[in-house]
């Protein structure tokens, strides 16, 4: 039998088919596909109209989407049999970090090594974190009993400490919370988490004392952005301006004044969605958010297919930490939130991050494509 | 029983699945109605707040006081100057932009890397960085013709310091500089949003508070290109406060003058107040190099240069007193009981210890003979002193010279003194933990030794004896807080007046150490000469001024204070490697008593600005001299 580019015949093809052969959702692809082409024309316009640094982001795109589409061909039992060696090399990569780390502003967060890119190790514990905990937490039975949860404690308290020492903030809560949120999935009794509550409460004081002056001006500003407004409260003050005047249809595509006369700072990395808020309004900011709750519409339905319990812990794990991702940088930019630097999922400008996220999706399908090819139909 | 668990299991999972769904559901609705607040309900406030935004906060730095001295003449002042500076944010590439700027105005290497590591110091968001610190109209005009392709740049008034006379006035007046990262920690950084400049030395750093001011705030409306179209409000800055202080410029260029090419340092005072009236230090800098962000080739340059112009000799200096302090040591002996006014000493030309081979010389090789404590002091008999240490006993010493200022830092407002060393039992135990010997109390006893002082603290103690035995606290600006004499109490009045007809004999006398300077006068001199010794003289060997390497030279000293009965004022003054203090100190001093008194009139009469003027350009000569 001929195939269909020998015949001539392309009506044969079929993408979604296509797609679910190989393993890969087609409807998340496609929304993510999606969103990263919106947020190539954002960026766009909140870069000052830089071609250059929209074919980067492209590129960033690209690489990512492939990686996975790669990823997602990986047998599931050899990710988790791979988990605690990608976890043991990721806690050696952040202690490197700390001895030999680059940076910039005071912070060390990139491993320069030779012979591979610059890279923050951070964006692979993203990964390993909650792989690991979920590779623990799954070879005994669920709910897990103190003694387990204790030593999954000990696994993400490791790594968010490198990472809080170098010291990025953002990043070690955003870990902190993948880590945490596979023991929630796991059944964490809700008495344990009423208790961690109460204590999280009580350190409030502690961790005041240990944050770095800059962070403790953070918070301050938040409750108080005109208390200084040259300083600390410039970013909040600036997004906050640009939403709001904004209003319900925006000031049109590349047209904020708040942007594009470079008031807003970090425009096109961590405030690029209050360029979306000024330029396209209200309508543009629930444009995004109806995204990314398809996205992570799409993620939770294929957590609850996933069929280990390894593989819902880690999607479920997956989901929630895009879902903090999106809350925090919202949050941040429309000024309920401290400044903490933690981008906007598939739109603010970065590679590392971008390329992290859509690896992290790739995972995601190949705990369903192993599903349904190996044991086949199993409902 | 295995399946039952695993699905128990997974339904777990779900629900908690479910759980954290509707949490982040819930999260996200209340961000959509957080934004829909800010876009919809706030909307109009902030589309006024974006419309205004373009009202810029800027700080204003308030106009830093000036310091004016005893005749109204100011020695600090503020001048506008055209500045270059660029707001980082505000640009893509700051390395194309120097390029271009520099395609238009000249712009050496030196500045670019000054403008570079600002570039790098931490800095409040959006505050600009000088790119050049001071343009001519040419220059200004010249890129204000291309200032629409840079809107990241800014150009603006903001006033320099200036010191009218920076040559003269540097080691007294001191300088402002930029304001260092270290020194962030140390000030409140509001005060200095908008101000670059910090007082680093002398009186610009002792008064930095007064002089500082209040800032303003200005909120302006500029256009997209960031160009300020309109003050909207404005909340003036409090400029900061005037100082007056006692310095006379004329007097300290009459110094300079005298000093020439020598080093050297020269303090006066005002005996009534404890006011300074100058303090010298040659050679000088000048301090205007300072206040405009110094490049490093020309502070190398002053930095090695091998006479030492950054240094403070006047405050900083540690000489050995010499026999400046034999009227002085003279009173603690008298009170003490070590001696009386009748007490004769036969000198020989040298002082022996009792069963001790080694003699301390005395500066005249064949002696005084038969000497009193007047004679000892007119003629400064070395033996004398030296016999008189001996029985009044090192510790004695050292706290009867204690209330006259020596050992200890002074000056309220004089910054970057040192304490010098007042040595005693006491003190070689704690600096050198060793025991004293007696010898070291016979060189004690003409100022020899470990005794150091500065040349501030030598016109502070002759203060003493000028107010008759009340100490006061020198200081620069009017401070009638600071002018309370602390009384010494050391002899009888009798004793004081005594001591001081000694003194005038120094000057007046037939056999006066200063004698050759003290002719045909119109008022009374009270002084002391003294000669420090460089190095010490081998035990027969003669010291022979021609056969010593100039630095190796005795340094020349002299303190004392006119007109003897009503002093106006004081001086001590020391010529490093200047030879004996008898020649070349006194005839310094007499030129300067002559030119307060006389010229001057006590300084009734104002200074001369057009010498004022040529001996700064003659001081500051040496700045731009090389290297620079």
């Amino acid at each position: 039998m001929l195939t269909a580019a020998e015949t001539g015949q392309f009506e044969s093809f079929r993408p979604k088919r296509f797609a679910q052969r190989y393993g890969l959702d087609p409807f998340l692809g496609f929304m993510l596909l999606l969103t990263s082409c919106f947020g190539l024309l954002v960026l766009y316009s909140a870069s000052g109209q830089n071609e250059y640094m929209v074919i980067r982001q492209a590129a960033h795109v690209v690489v990512g989407l492939g990686l996975m589409a790669l990823v997602s061909q990986v047998r599931r039992e050899v990710i988790i049999q791979l988990t605690p060696v990608v976890f043991l090399v990721a806690i050696l990569l952040l202690v490197a970090v700390l001895l030999f780390g680059v940076g910039a502003k005071g912070a060390q967060r990139w491993l320069d090594l030779p012979g591979l890119p610059r890279f923050q190790p951070s964006e692979l514990m993203k990964l390993a974190l909650p792989a690991m905990v979920a590779w623990w937490l799954t070879r005994h039975p669920l709910p897990p009993r103190h003694s387990h949860l204790l030593i999954a404690a000990v696994m993400l308290v490791i790594p968010v400490g490198l990472i809080a020492k170098q010291p990025d903030l953002g990043t070690s809560i955003i870990i902190a919370g993948s880590g945490f949120f596979v023991i929630f999935l796991a059944g964490l009794s809700w008495r344990i988490l009423g208790a961690l509550f109460a204590a999280g409460l009580a350190a409030l004081p502690v961790l005041w004392s240990v944050m770095h002056e800059y962070q403790r001006a953070r918070v301050l500003t938040l409750f108080d952005p005109q208390s200084d407004p040259l300083g600390a409260g410039w970013n909040t003050i600036q997004a906050m301006t640009a939403l709001g005047s904004g209003g319900l249809m925006g000031k049109g595509y590349a047209a904020g004044t708040q942007a594009q006369l470079k008031f807003l700072p970090e425009s096109h990395t961590d405030f690029i969605v209050a360029v979306i808020g000024e330029e396209l309004g209200f309508l543009g900011i629930c444009l995004v958010i109806l995204m990314y709750g398809l996205i992570l519409g799409r993620c939770l339905l294929l957590t609850s297919r996933a069929e280990t319990h390894f593989g819902r812990l880690f999607c479920g794990s997956i989901t929630m930490t895009f879902f903090v991702y999106v809350f925090v940088n919202l949050g941040m930019v429309s000024g309920v939130l401290p400044v903490v630097g933690v981008p906007l999922p598939l739109i603010s400008y970065g590679g590392t991050s971008i390329v992290s996220l859509l690896v992290g999706f790739g995972l995601m399908m190949a705990m369903q494509r192993t599903n349904r090819v190996l044991s086949g139909d199993s409902s | 029983m295995e399946l039952r668990t695993g699905i128990r299991e997974r339904q777990l999972i779900s629900q908690r699945l479910v759980v954290a769904a509707c949490g982040a559901g819930v999260l996200l609705l209340l961000l959509i109605v957080r934004l829909s607040w800010l876009q919809l309900v706030e909307h109009e406030r902030f589309v006024t707040a974006s419309e205004a935004n373009r009202l810029q906060t800027l700080p204003v730095p308030p106009a830093r006081g000036q310091i004016i001295d005893r005749n109204g003449i100011v020695l600090a002042e503020n001048t506008p100057r055209l500045q270059l500076s660029v707001i980082p944010e505000e640009s893509d590439d700051i390395e194309q932009l120097v390029a271009e700027i520099r395609a238009r105005i000249p712009f050496s290497d030196d500045e670019i890397r000054t403008f570079t590591s600002s570039l790098k110091a931490r800095r409040r968001p959006r505050e600009p960085v000088v790119i050049l610190d001071e343009l001519t109209d040419e220059e200004a005009a010249r890129l204000a013709v291309d200032a629409f392709l840079f809107p990241e740049l800014r150009l603006q008034a903001s006033p320099r310091r200036y010191y009218p006379f920076g040559g003269l006035t540097a080691h007294s007046l001191g300088y402002v500089g930029r304001l260092a990262l270290e020194e962030l920690q140390d000030i409140d950084e509001r005060r200095y949003a908008g101000t670059q400049m910090i007082g680093k030395l002398g009186i610009e750093r002792a008064y930095e508070e007064a002089l500082l001011g209040q800032v303003g705030v200005e909120r302006v409306e500029t256009s997209a290109r960031g160009q300020i179209m309109r003050t909207v409000e404005r909340k003036d800055p409090v400029p900061g406060d005037d100082i007056p202080v006692y310095l006379d410029i004329g007097l300290q260029a009459k110094m300079y003058d005298l000093l020439g090419d020598r080093r050297g340092a020269i303090v006066a005072m005002d005996p009534a107040t404890g006011g300074l009236l100058a303090v010298v230090s040659a050679p000088s800098f000048d301090a205007n190099v300072f206040t405009g962000g110094i490049s490093s080739a020309r502070y190398r340059a002053l930095q090695n240069d091998r006479d030492t112009p950054l240094f403070n000799r006047a405050l900083r200096g540690q000489y050995p007193p010499g026999s400046t302090i034999k009227p002085m040591l003279g009173l603690v002996g008298l009170h003490y009981g070590a001696v009386t006014w009748q007490t004769r000493i036969n000198d020989r030309g040298f002082y022996q210890l009792p069963g001790i081979e080694h003699r301390y010389r005395d500066w005249k090789r064949w002696g005084h003979g038969q000497v009193d404590m007047d004679v000892a002091v007119i003629e400064s008999c070395d033996t004398y002193f030296y016999e008189m240490a001996v029985r009044l006993g090192i510790d004695d010493m050292a706290a009867g010279m204690a209330p006259f200022g020596f050992g200890r830092r002074q000056g309220p407002d004089v910054t970057g003194t040192v304490p010098g060393i007042l040595p005693s039992r006491q003190w070689k135990r704690d600096a050198r933990r060793e025991p004293w010997y007696l010898g070291e109390t016979v060189i004690a006893g003409i100022g020899q030794g470990y005794w150091v002082t500065t040349p501030l603290q030598l016109a502070t103690a002759t203060n003493v004896m000028a107010r008759r035995g009340t100490f006061i606290e020198p200081h620069y600006a009017v401070r009638p807080d600071l002018e309370q004499g602390v009384p010494v109490n050391l002899g009888t009045p009798n004793d004081w007046e005594r001591m001081i007809d000694a003194m005038e004999e120094v000057m007046h006398g037939e056999k006066g150490t200063a004698r050759a300077s003290g002719q045909n006068m119109s008022y009374r001199i009270a002084g002391k000469t003294g000669t420090a010794q460089v190095i010490a003289i081998a035990q027969d060997a003669e010291y022979d001024e021609n056969e010593i390497d100039e630095r190796l030279r005795d340094h020349a000293m002299f303190v004392g204070f006119a007109p003897a009965e009503a002093p106006s004022i004081v001086v001590s003054l020391i010529v490093e490697n200047g030879g004996s203090g008898g020649s070349t100190g006194g005839p310094i001093a007499r030129a300067l008593f002559d030119y307060w008194l006389i010229d001057r009139k006590g300084g009734a009469v104002p200074p001369d600005m057009q010498f004022v003027e040529d001996v700064n350009s003659r001081v500051i000569a040496r700045t731009y001299a090389d290297g620079g």
